[in-house]
């Protein structure tokens, strides 16, 4: 009985926890941190920029292996799952480029620049929409799965590269932080968000995949025949 | 647990659900080919000499050596702003200093206004061209900024070694 309940509910469980967290920790970041010492208050918009770029890296390695799963079984929950990664890897991925851009225009003095860790992040976006683009136009279920998850599989090479470019070769993007180069008062708020996102889009991919289960169940039925107008009325 | 060896209606259901187009060795075949593929790419991608064609910005002993062949062309020149050289003139618009890497400097010339982050000892890309009387000449003033982020109270005291790191000038694998 509980199993069952905790089956169809933790989704929200995750969902509202982390909507819970991503509230107490962007206060924290609002109000209780410090603003940075060349930046001023400025600095205080990492506390989401940070959590978003990651999660997204992160979901988007979930879709990675959940492309891999679905092409080795061929079993529809990873093929949903897969869809339903993409799907919120290219929302977070919308959003940590505005984000970046409000945080850099008053700190770097431009919106947008050529390097390689914004060149990548958008290359990534425009992959992974692709692989949404791809997905709708195919019919036939297992092409459908195989070449979702294969684009998936190709997509991801981009991910990485977003992650090391900024160590690898000269970009005005800042590398990485540690704790040890943040604020203690500044790391604690992101870590907040940090988890806040990952569980709102723990919650995301897990209502998406459902929802993708059960509209692919629906093509295998054939569509309800309409109501006659005459008799409905 | 169920303990009964039936499985129940539901899960019944739910294994139909889930059983797509089911395991298919061609299937298993084309994931190693997307696999293989993904590595060889990424390989070439990481470790291949594809940086050497993706400077984003030239450090000053880089521009002095290109002496002739850079002068006049478009390139970004990146460094720290040198301690004391700043040079804000009356007519409120144009600004002198001088970028170094520690090794070699560039005297820069702008009209560009520059972002509150700018000052002395920050880095800085700067898009623009090498003019014949050898200063760098530039709209575009960008700053890059490293990874720290600390409160008012705590002292930046970091050598101008530890500033010029930030600079990314070699590569760090790690």
């Amino acid at each position: 009985m509980l199993k069952r309940a905790l089956k169809r509910l933790w989704p929200g469980i995750f969902g509202f926890s982390g909507l819970l967290m991503l509230l107490v920790g962007s206060t924290l970041a609002l109000s209780w941190a410090p603003p940075e010492r060349h930046m001023g208050d400025v600095s205080r918009i990492f506390s989401i920029h940070v959590p978003v770029a990651q999660n997204a890296l992160l979901v988007l390695l979930f879709a990675f292996c959940f492309a891999i799963a679905s092409l080795w079984t061929g079993r529809r929950r990873w093929d949903a799952a897969t869809t339903a990664a993409v799907e919120v890897g290219v929302v977070l991925t919308l959003l940590l480029l505005p984000t970046g851009m409000l945080w850099a225009r008053p700190t770097w003095g431009v919106w947008w620049t050529w390097d390689v860790r914004l060149t990548t992040s958008l290359i990534g976006l425009i992959l992974f929409a692709t692989v949404l683009a791809l997905r709708s136009f195919v019919e036939d279920e297992g092409r459908r799965a195989t070449w979702t998850a294969v684009t998936t599989i190709v997509a991801f090479v981009d991910v990485p590269l977003i992650y090391f470019c900024v160590r690898w070769w000269r970009s005005l993007h800042q590398v990485q932080s540690s704790p040890e180069t943040v604020d203690a008062m500044m790391v604690l708020p992101y870590r907040i968000n940090a988890f806040g996102v990952l569980f709102l889009a723990i919650y995301l991919i897990a209502l998406r995949s459902r929802l993708e289960m059960r509209r692919l169940a629906g093509e295998e039925v054939a569509p309800p025949p309409r109501l006659a107008s005459s008799t409905a009325l | 647990m169920s303990n009964s060896t039936q499985p129940r209606p539901d899960a019944r259901e739910d294994a139909a659900a889930d059983a797509g187009t089911g395991a298919s060795p061609r299937r298993r075949w084309i994931l190693a080919l997307a696999l293989l593929g993904a590595v060889a790419a990424f390989s070439y991608l990481a470790f291949g000499d594809i940086g050497e064609n993706l400077i984003y910005y030239w450090s000053p002993t880089e521009l002095r050596e290109a002496a002739d062949r850079a002068a006049g062309a478009n390139v970004r020149l990146g460094g720290l702003v040198e301690a004391g050289s700043v040079v804000y003139h009356a007519d409120g618009l144009t600004i002198d200093f001088q970028v170094t890497d520690g090794k070699s400097t560039v005297p820069v010339r702008t009209t560009a206004v520059p972002p509150a982050m700018f000052r002395e000892g920050i880095g800085v890309v700067l898009e623009g061209s090498l003019s014949p009387t050898g200063v760098f000449e530039t709209e575009r003033l960008m700053v890059k900024h490293d990874n720290e982020y600390k409160a008012p109270d705590e002292v930046d005291d970091r050598t101008i070694e530890d500033l010029v790191k930030t600079m990314q000038f070699e590569r760090t694998d790690t």
